[in-house]
């Protein structure tokens, strides 16, 4: 076995069943022990981004809402709220109050299946099927309210389509009940139990220095120390009139991230309450003209639009030339901020980590790859493309400069040539 | 007895009972009861009773590849010695009585050897499939293998000491007619169980398969057939491993012999007595594979280096205890 003193490179995907969707982690290892890792992304790459400034706004609520299986009330919500920005439309209490109901249960939703993956990826199977059960009555509240368990489809410019009806708040009701007992289950035996801590415990480590450095968000940054959450730091929807606590964790390994997500549940339960109990009399539009009617009239101009999505801070640049169509749209999802530490995470830790490091940032990768070219028309920039992993965060730049401009035949020889001389070997 | 009979006899424990056909079928019998189980405490609905059957003939319809980089004979002679491996030491286990189809002096050492087979095997197999995977994971096999190995041994050898032989039959006979050493033997019966969950590589010591890290590890180019019979061989492990525990810690077949003393039938060596002592052999196997399946279930999986040290730490120097305690048991002469 002399063999295993030298540098072995061993490849975490593009497929790979620790991970759900295609990403690719190089490791280099000696024995058990990562030395060096790097990080490939965006083998889907899924054109969301160019196909957004062919459709109206209207249409881009549906759309936006796809780039997400999992956090799709996030994406519109973050987008519809841009676009009011823009129109200067003030959305009516019990649609704020809405608005937020949806967003906390898709984070409960979100974070019971982190929890269950979580479970998974240190082979705990069984914390894996009793998360994964308890999220039904989640799932089932949403569909409920929303008719639709993953897509929920509830925002509308200036508001919410649907009501929600006395009946449903009563049956999320007697649900988060026993949820709450299910919670609290789980905060006391999850963190407690030894063999999660032996592998959760030191692992994967994020200082607070780091985590501000590379600037991550959400609950990975929280478990590092850094309270960051937009809900209390440039609150929308109704967060400014609940009441509720930003949990944070000092100690930055996986076991915080652990913690901090469970009590995230608790604390989401808690705002669910306050809404249902809150919740306000009043419209669910802020015009009783149909929105195609509101948006003719908007002017152009930038926004940049936050929300705490259940993985961190999501944003939507909107960019609007005053026609019915955007201008630019820009996503930058809380996941490609949380990347960099994850690699920075890996190295030093054991091969054994990796699953559970990858998955303690609760990484949505299909999320991160939309990104590649600026496509004006027929022509096109490939700034970004060739700059590798299609995680182009600075690509706003929409007008094409014509000198380095290709046609998209030009673009179609480009990627044929990329795949025949190998890609991402080159 | 002629030397025909005799030899059908023998052909008749190998290749029907206990042997080949019966560890076939029970080990089907035994996966079904072990993913059962662990469904229900999961919450799920879990397998019908054919599953694992259906899943080795499905497996065994498959193509069956061997890998261009692979050596080709030692990657396909690996699942056939492997389950060779685990069939023989059935012959010398205890399975209707407390006397085992066939037994010599010394045949404990032989099937402890024997259930080693299954491992080197599939060190050899993963580390000739020449895929990292594979390799790494055959490389975390042997380090397992040297941390559970001598716990097992040692635990093993608890009941050899106290009974003073080292014929595996011999000490189930001893255990059943002083049954006042099962409790004696408590230490070593947790040692060798969890030894034993280490040797089939199951959660929390499933590292070397690891299949969220490692893609199964060792057994990542083995498809087809060979994949079945690799899979059959674990079942089979399991099945053999748990009539050793029995017959060792547990009494074998006892008390099958008080109970049909009881009931006026004489001795155990009539039909009746060896059904009986076959109905307590299932249910001490099943007890034990379900006490893995539980263990299965509450755990996290461990890391390499935890695995060893957990051993070396604390389940070493357990048996050596349980050892200790026998001798003085044995010394004083507190049992009869």
């Amino acid at each position: 076995m002399a063999k295993e003193s030298d540098e072995t490179t061993i490849p975490i995907g593009p497929q790979h069943p620790s991970l759900k969707e295609p990403a690719n982690f190089e490791l280099t290892v000696e024995g058990e022990e990562i030395t060096g890792a790097e990080l490939s992304l965006s083998y889907n790459h899924r054109g969301i981004e160019q196909a957004v400034r062919s459709k109206t706004y209207l249409e881009n609520i549906y759309l936006l809402e796809r780039i997400c299986g999992i956090c799709s009330h996030s994406q519109t919500t973050a987008f519809v709220q841009g676009v009011e920005e823009l129109l200067g439309l003030d959305v009516p209490d019990r649609a704020r109050y809405i608005r937020t109901l949806v967003a906390e249960l898709e984070r409960l939703h979100s974070h019971m299946l982190w929890l269950g993956v979580a479970g998974h990826e240190i082979v705990f199977d069984t914390l894996w099927q009793y998360a994964w059960r308890d999220r039904e009555a989640v799932m089932d509240s949403l569909e409920e309210l929303t008719g639709n368990r993953v897509h929920y489809s509830i925002n509308t410019i200036g508001g919410v389509r649907e009501d929600v009806e006395d009946e449903a708040i009563e049956t999320i009701q007697d649900r988060l009940e026993d949820l709450r007992d299910r919670i609290d289950f789980y905060l006391d035996t999850v963190p407690a139990e030894r063999t999660v801590q032996m592998r959760c415990e030191d692992v994967g480590f994020v200082s607070e220095d780091l985590a501000r450095d590379l600037c991550a968000v959400g609950p990975t940054a929280r478990a590092s120390g850094v309270p960051a959450d937009v809900r209390q730091d440039n609150p929308y929807a109704a967060y400014d009139e609940g009441d509720f606590d930003v949990i944070t964790a000092e100690a930055g390994d996986l076991l915080a991230r652990l913690q901090v997500r469970i009590e995230e549940l608790a604390e989401s339960v808690a705002i669910i309450e306050q809404v249902l109990e809150d919740l306000p009399e009043g419209d669910l539009k802020a015009s009783q003209k149909p929105p195609q009617a509101l948006l003719a009239g908007i002017e152009s101009g930038d926004v940049l639009s936050r929300y705490e999505a259940p993985r961190g801070e999501l944003s939507h640049f909107i960019r609007s030339d005053g026609s019915d169509t955007p201008e630019r749209v820009h996503v930058r999802v809380p996941t490609l901020a949380n990347w960099s530490t994850v690699v920075e995470a890996l190295k030093g830790s054991y091969i054994a980590d990796t699953p559970i490091v990858v998955a303690g940032i609760d990484p949505c990768i299909s999320c991160t790859s939309r990104i590649g070219v600026a496509v004006d028309g027929d022509e096109a920039t490939l700034a970004d493309a060739t700059a590798g992993g299609g995680v182009g965060i600075n690509d706003i730049e929409t007008t094409s400069d014509t000198d380095e401009g290709y046609t998209l035949d030009d673009l179609r020889e480009y990627g044929m040539e990329w795949y025949e001389n190998g890609g991402d070997q080159l | 007895m002629s030397i025909a009979a005799d030899l059908g006899e023998s052909l008749f424990y190998m290749l029907v009972f206990p042997g080949f056909v019966f560890l076939f079928g029970y080990a089907f019998v035994a996966e079904y009861a072990d993913r059962k189980l662990y469904a229900r405490l999961q919450n799920r609905v879990g397998p019908p009773l054919v599953q694992p059957f259906a899943d080795f003939v499905k497996l065994l319809s498959k193509e069956s590849i061997v890998p261009e980089n692979a050596e080709e004979t030692i990657f396909e002679a690996a699942p056939i010695v492997a389950l060779a491996g685990v069939l023989t030491p059935i012959l010398y286990v205890p399975v209707w009585s407390a006397e085992a189809a066939l037994a010599f002096q010394g045949d404990l050492v032989v099937v402890l050897f024997l259930l080693t087979i299954p491992s080197f095997a599939l060190i050899f197999g993963g580390w000739h499939s020449r895929n990292a995977f594979g390799q790494i994971g055959t490389v975390r096999t042997l380090t397992q293998l040297f941390g559970y190995e001598i716990p097992f041994f040692l635990a093993c050898l608890a009941p050899a000491v106290a009974a003073g032989t080292w014929s595996i039959s011999g000490i189930a006979s001893f255990v059943a007619s002083s049954p006042l050493y099962i409790p004696v033997f408590a230490v070593g019966f947790v040692v060798a169980l969890l030894s034993l969950q280490a040797k089939l590589e199951r959660i929390p010591f499933d590292v070397p398969e690891a299949e969220t890290e490692l893609v199964t590890g060792a057994l990542v180019e083995y498809s087809g057939r060979k994949l079945a019979l690799f899979r059959l061989t674990k079942n089979i492990e399991l099945v053999v491993g748990a009539a050793l525990l029995s017959a060792l810690f547990l009494g074998g077949p006892y008390p099958a012999g008080a109970i049909a003393g009881a009931a006026g039938t004489a001795g155990t060596v009539g039909i009746a007595g060896a059904i009986l002592g076959f109905a307590v052999f299932l249910v001490k196997t099943l007890v034990i594979v379900f006490a893995l399946t539980i263990l299965r279930a509450v755990l996290a999986r461990f890391r390499i280096e935890q695995v060893v040290s957990v051993f070396y730490l604390w389940l070493v120097p357990l048996a050596l205890a349980q050892l200790a305690l026998v001798l003085v048991v044995g010394t004083a002469e507190v049992i009869p």
